[in-house]
């Protein structure tokens, strides 16, 4: 027992880097002030939004941003700037569904398959490989295709879109873990294989996982966007940007406003995610952080 | 090289029989029954009964699948429910438009994304390189529809220097001979319709390689940056060699290899770019097609579309990884 114990004390992980530290960087911090008012929108877009989203007033219709209307109105009289901030509740809701179903199928799939090794391996990768033979949108479209156009199977696939691209950055993190000594320790003291991964392997994987999870959610909301835009997600009159987007696409030409304030809210939110997410990778990863 | 080939080859047609199993059973658990959508609302039981057997859909779901792989390798989907032609013919008619669209969309992302990386890493760190840096990350945080959108708006509506959709004016049509306008434009051998083709196709090009031309210099400048610090190119700059032929012989030369392989890899991102730029401009692709057959629940035309897209992406990865390998020996051995 002694000798196990000086293992685990031995070969413990080396310390991992703070996750807040991250926020030295210049670009890190304006990407989490991005997220942050995002996530503020989510909560306080009822308390805030000066109109309420799905309110028609035809005689108010196509109105250019004024005083009244700070981002105009569309071809209902709907105030854009309130369909912005309610907007961004779809888009979180997306990163939960989405992201949520990739990264824990994902997770499961990567750590059984690094864990296990060979045909379980064999097995889970091939699977892996045939959904990455597909170009992302096109296997979305498969997917929604079969369930129905509505914004939850939009989210249902693309999350399992996004599930092999946490499968195989797990896996790889799993193998590398899997035979270092503090596994073989836990092992040891006859630590069962469900305890093993999650009590051992999965801590051990954090790091990608965040880093994955942020690129990813900037990724999700894109996505969830383009797929209402083609008529395969959010149904009008949602205020999901993308099928703001799409229920403006035929008056854009005469009246700016209607396209532009949904679309450059999911740019805000996807380059906020996007520079939060290459800084913790840098932050992370000790050959970029040389670089 | 022929074993490795030979190996990626075995793996390629696994993962295509996975990719026709995944197509297969994802679409046969669509809600509704086909026979019900052909005959309509107004069709008895028996004659919906009757067409599900004529369709074959009675049969057991593996027996359907091995119909459907059959009448696959003969190119037989069977017939669009919405146009009635086979659905091979419809896909097949649209995807040179798609090829047209990403091709064009390559080459913008090259021509602008290497040299744009080679400048920005000449300079590291240089107000250039700063600017070219914050431009390709908003490049890649844009969503491509909003970006065609505002290109549509900009160059379009307000300075009206590029047409805002289709492939040609309403009216105009070079004869068909391969299905992209361009190159049946130049086949036709008249000057003014080479100019109009090329004149559509602009501003969708624009739009579908602004992501790729983004990645693609952000990975030329960091390649490029590596290689700046190897020893051969060290060894170069003893020589007395001048600095731009260090650059272009030396640095860029190696440096090119990896940035091969990632404009190889843009072909899943174009693809997919594609169904949203087709849409925006109008263009009767192999996007659009799978949209409208999506919305219609015209499952023959979406099988044909999806296999043949996946197949496309499946063989041209195949294409870069063998291309890799033949640069680069490690890979083979691995």
């Amino acid at each position: 027992m002694t000798t196990v114990e000086i293992a685990i004390t031995e070969q413990a992980p080396p310390p991992r880097r703070s996750v807040l530290r991250v926020l030295r960087r210049p670009t890190a911090r304006v990407g989490a002030i991005i997220v942050a008012i995002f996530l503020l929108l989510t909560v306080i877009a009822p308390e805030i939004a000066p109109y309420d989203p799905y309110d028609q007033d035809f005689g108010a219709a196509l109105q250019e941003p004024s005083l009244d209307h700070f981002f105009g109105t569309d071809q209902y009289g709907r105030d854009e700037l309130s369909r912005v901030m309610y907007g961004t509740r779809t888009a979180l809701f997306s990163i939960l569904v989405a992201d949520g179903i990739a990264l824990f199928i994902g997770t499961m799939l990567g750590l059984i398959a690094g864990f296990y090794g060979k045909w379980v391996d064999s097995a889970i990768m091939r699977l892996v490989d045939v959904l990455l033979a597909f170009p992302y949108l096109l296997l979305a479209l498969i997917i929604v295709a079969a369930l129905g156009p509505s914004l939850f199977h939009s989210m249902i696939a693309i999350g399992i879109v996004a599930t092999p691209v946490y499968a195989r950055v797990i896996r790889g993190q799993v193998l590398a873990v899997r035979t270092t000594e503090f596994v073989l320790a836990a092992r040891a003291i006859g630590g069962s294989a469900g305890r093993i991964m999650l009590r051992h392997v999965l801590p051990n994987s954090f790091t990608p996982i965040l880093v994955m999870a942020t690129l990813q959610a900037g990724t999700v909301v894109v996505e969830t966007a383009g797929l209402s835009f083609l008529g395969m997600g959010a149904q009008p009159p949602s205020p999901d940007w993308g099928s703001v987007l799409a229920e403006g696409q035929g008056y854009f030409l005469t009246s700016w406003w209607i396209a532009t304030f949904p679309g450059l809210a999911i740019f805000m939110v996807v380059l906020g995610f996007n520079l939060l997410g290459d800084a913790l990778r840098d932050h992370f990863d000790p050959r970029r952080r040389k670089e | 090289m022929t074993q490795y080939i030979i190996r990626r080859v075995i793996q390629l047609t696994f993962v295509l029989v996975g990719v026709s199993v995944v197509v297969f059973f994802t679409l046969h658990v669509l809600p509704g029954d086909v026979a019900q959508m052909l005959l309509g609302d107004r069709a008895t039981t028996e004659q919906v009964a009757r067409l599900r057997q004529q369709l074959g859909l009675d049969q057991p779901i593996y027996i359907q699948y091995f119909r459907f792989v059959v009448g696959a390798l003969d190119g037989d989907f069977g017939m669009s429910l919405h146009s009635s032609h086979p659905a091979f013919t419809d896909v097949w008619d649209a995807f040179p438009i798609t090829i047209q669209l990403s091709l064009a969309a390559l080459f913008v992302a090259v021509a602008g994304g290497v040299p744009l990386g080679v400048l920005a890493a000449v300079w590291p760190l240089s107000r250039f390189d700063n600017t070219v840096m914050t431009v390709t990350l908003f490049g890649v945080s844009m969503p491509i529809f909003w970006l065609g959108l505002m290109l549509i708006l900009v160059f379009g509506a307000q300075l009206s220097l590029l047409p805002i959709g289709g492939l040609m004016p309403i009216g105009v049509e070079p004869p068909r001979v391969t299905g992209m306008s361009v190159v049946d434009s130049f086949i036709s051998g008249r000057i003014d319709y080479i100019a109009l083709s090329i004149h559509h196709l602009i501003l969708p090009a624009c739009t579908l390689g602004t992501i790729p031309m983004a990645l693609i210099t952000r990975i030329t400048r960091s390649e490029m940056l590596s290689m700046r610090s190897q020893d051969h190119v060290r060894t170069a700059r003893a020589k007395g060699l001048s600095e731009p032929r260090v650059v272009l012989k030396h640095v860029l030369r190696n440096a090119l290899i990896p940035v091969v392989t990632v404009i190889g890899l843009q072909l899943g991102l174009l693809l997919s770019g594609a169904v949203l730029t087709e849409t925006i401009f109008s263009l009767p692709g192999l996007g659009r097609l799978m949209i409208n057959a999506i919305l219609d629940r015209d499952y023959p035309v979406v099988q044909a579309a999806a296999l043949l897209t996946a197949f496309v992406f499946v063989v041209v990865n195949l294409v870069v990884d063998l291309s890799y390998a033949y640069l680069d020996p490690r890979i083979r051995y691995r």
